[in-house]
């Protein structure tokens, strides 16, 4: 009983981690409809911002705002400079695009501060957490900061102008645009939520991961997981799905010997082609009906 | 009295093929202009091409002022409310948030406030549906709930699009007394296009017969519904 209560608690810190990156892929699926590949990528890049800073001798809290800060205009510049101009394109030309920002983000964090692992610091400290040893400091410091995001989100979509005109724009542009909204700009806020959201995730994740430009490779896979387990057109499915992610991969690992750790990766793949055969809108995904 | 809209040799495509081969109206502040016509005359697309959706070139004038070009929501926030067909309501949001939309522009919150308590004089109903799922509402509450949206934007001029389509009779009644009344006590000025020809010509006070991309007859709606031929070759009643 114990092992089982520690590994779920344990899935659940990594779980919301995964919400994060859900929750980031969800936000930009809302506005263009297309799963965004280079969001881990994005995350990485502004893990590494903060790393640099840090080695500069930033002090922590400093180092995460403004990488926060600086994570929120990349994304909305990525929108404005790169998927604005192709938004009526097909979706290939969205492949494409995904594709080139993931290789870029990728190459230039190599080229920039190379491939070799680097150790990234915890603010919350490697202690465990009470006496109880169920979570490390940092593990606490993981959930705590994710749910905070999260409720600071909710509040910021349900009770302010920008967030409804944001809700209103993504659900439906065209009477979005004639109640006065502007639409593109709304899409670009969306693209640097995200961004920062990501960036949240992977400062987060980094102290276990440790860094490097692949780092988020596996942790944006569980994010799609997460996200599709629980509906890309639901944001707070997604944030569920993502914890129930962490938590299933956790267990898994544990109580099925022949998954052990080496097999744990394919478990987001599998649950991802169990979803999409059995339940394709997701847990709380709405089905969008087309009218023809 | 001023020409509130003006529109001139008003083009507009789909893709390659024409489906306005021209148009001229004009709207005088404060009246109810109708567009009637078959299905597939242009008249959706007239008002689509007015309020910026669609691309259109020509001459469209909004208070001496040309908007021919101009995005959707520029258009908006110049006070022309577009009430769009099938009523472009914001389904998963509740009636009150579809309504704070109609007004996010504005900054002044507490007139807000009021306008939102005067659309409730104009349509009870929506009170009574305050919290509810947009979506969840009746054919009538949510053809109500899109013009009184349209009207918490304080507009000068509002663009209807078959404000009638799929209501009951009586509903049809009494949205269209409502919109003289908006038009009467608000002084907004109204393009309005319909099938319910007859409820249409009472409203409007001016009239354009819509064929295939080209205006065949205009004038007083008076004039237009004493036409007998006019009425039997273009109205069909």
């Amino acid at each position: 009983m114990e092992l089982f209560v520690q590994q779920a608690v344990s899935g659940l810190a990594n779980g919301a981690i995964y919400a994060l990156m859900a929750l980031a892929v969800v936000m930009i699926y809302q506005t263009i409809h297309h799963l965004n590949f280079a969001q881990g990528e994005m995350a990485m890049f502004s893990t590494f911002i903060a790393w640099q800073m840090l080695a500069w001798g930033v002090p922590y809290w400093i180092a995460f705002i403004i990488t926060i800060a600086v994570s929120f205009a990349g994304g909305f510049l990525i929108e404005r400079v790169i998927f604005k101009p192709i938004h009526n394109a097909p979706v290939l030309s969205y492949i494409v695009a995904f594709i080139a920002l993931f290789a870029i983000f990728n190459s230039l964090a190599g080229f920039i501060w190379e491939f070799t692992i680097k150790p990234f610091p915890t603010p919350f400290g490697k202690a465990p957490l009470l006496e109880s040893g169920l979570l490390s400091m940092h593990q606490a410091g993981m959930i705590g900061v994710s749910v905070l995001l999260v409720v600071f989100l909710y509040l910021f979509f349900r009770y302010t102008r920008v967030g409804l005109a944001m809700r209103a724009a993504a659900e439906n542009p065209e009477s979005a645009r004639l109640v006065g909204i502007r639409v593109g700009w709304t899409t670009a806020l969306g693209w640097g939520m995200a961004a920062a959201i990501g960036a949240v995730a992977g400062l987060l994740i980094a102290p276990i991961v440790f860094l490097e430009p692949n780092m988020m490779l596996i942790i944006l896979l569980y994010g799609f997981a997460g996200a599709v387990l629980g509906g890309l057109t639901n944001p707070a499915g997604a944030v569920f799905g993502g914890f129930t992610v962490g938590i299933v991969e956790a267990l898994a690992g544990t109580y099925i010997p022949e998954i052990g750790n080496e097999l744990k990766q394919p478990i987001a793949l599998f649950m991802i082609v169990l979803v999409l055969v059995f339940k394709p809108t997701g847990l709380f995904g709405r089905k969008v009906v087309q009218r023809v | 009295m001023s020409e509130i809209l003006k529109v001139e040799n008003l083009r507009a495509y789909y893709g390659q093929i024409p489906a306005l081969h021209g148009i001229d109206v004009s709207i005088s502040e404060g009246r109810v202009a109708a567009l009637l016509g078959a299905n597939g005359a242009g008249k959706t697309t007239t008002l689509r091409a007015i309020s910026g959706v669609i691309r259109a070139t020509g001459t469209i004038e909004f208070d001496g002022r040309s908007i021919v070009g101009s995005l959707p929501e520029t258009i908006a926030r110049l006070g022309i409310a577009h009430v769009p067909e099938g009523r472009g309501t914001f389904s998963r949001m509740t009636t009150e948030e579809n309504l704070r939309l109609g007004a996010i522009t504005r900054r002044d919150e507490r007139a807000v406030v009021e306008d939102m308590e005067r659309c409730f004089s104009y349509f009870p109903i929506l009170k009574e549906r305050y919290n509810q799922q947009a979506g969840t509402l009746s054919g009538g509450e949510q053809q109500m709930l899109a013009i009184a949206r349209a009207l918490m934007l304080r507009p000068r001029l509002m663009l209807l699009d078959e404000p009638s389509f799929g209501l009951a009779p009586m509903i049809v009644n009494d949205v269209f007394d409502i919109l003289r009344r908006i038009n009467r006590e608000e002084n907004v000025t109204m393009l309005i296009v319909e099938q319910n020809t007859s409820k249409a010509l009472e409203l409007a006070s001016e009239a354009y017969l819509l064929e295939t991309g080209r205006i065949v007859v205009s004038g007083p709606a008076g004039e237009i519904r004493a036409d007998e031929s006019v009425r039997r070759s273009y109205l069909g009643y």
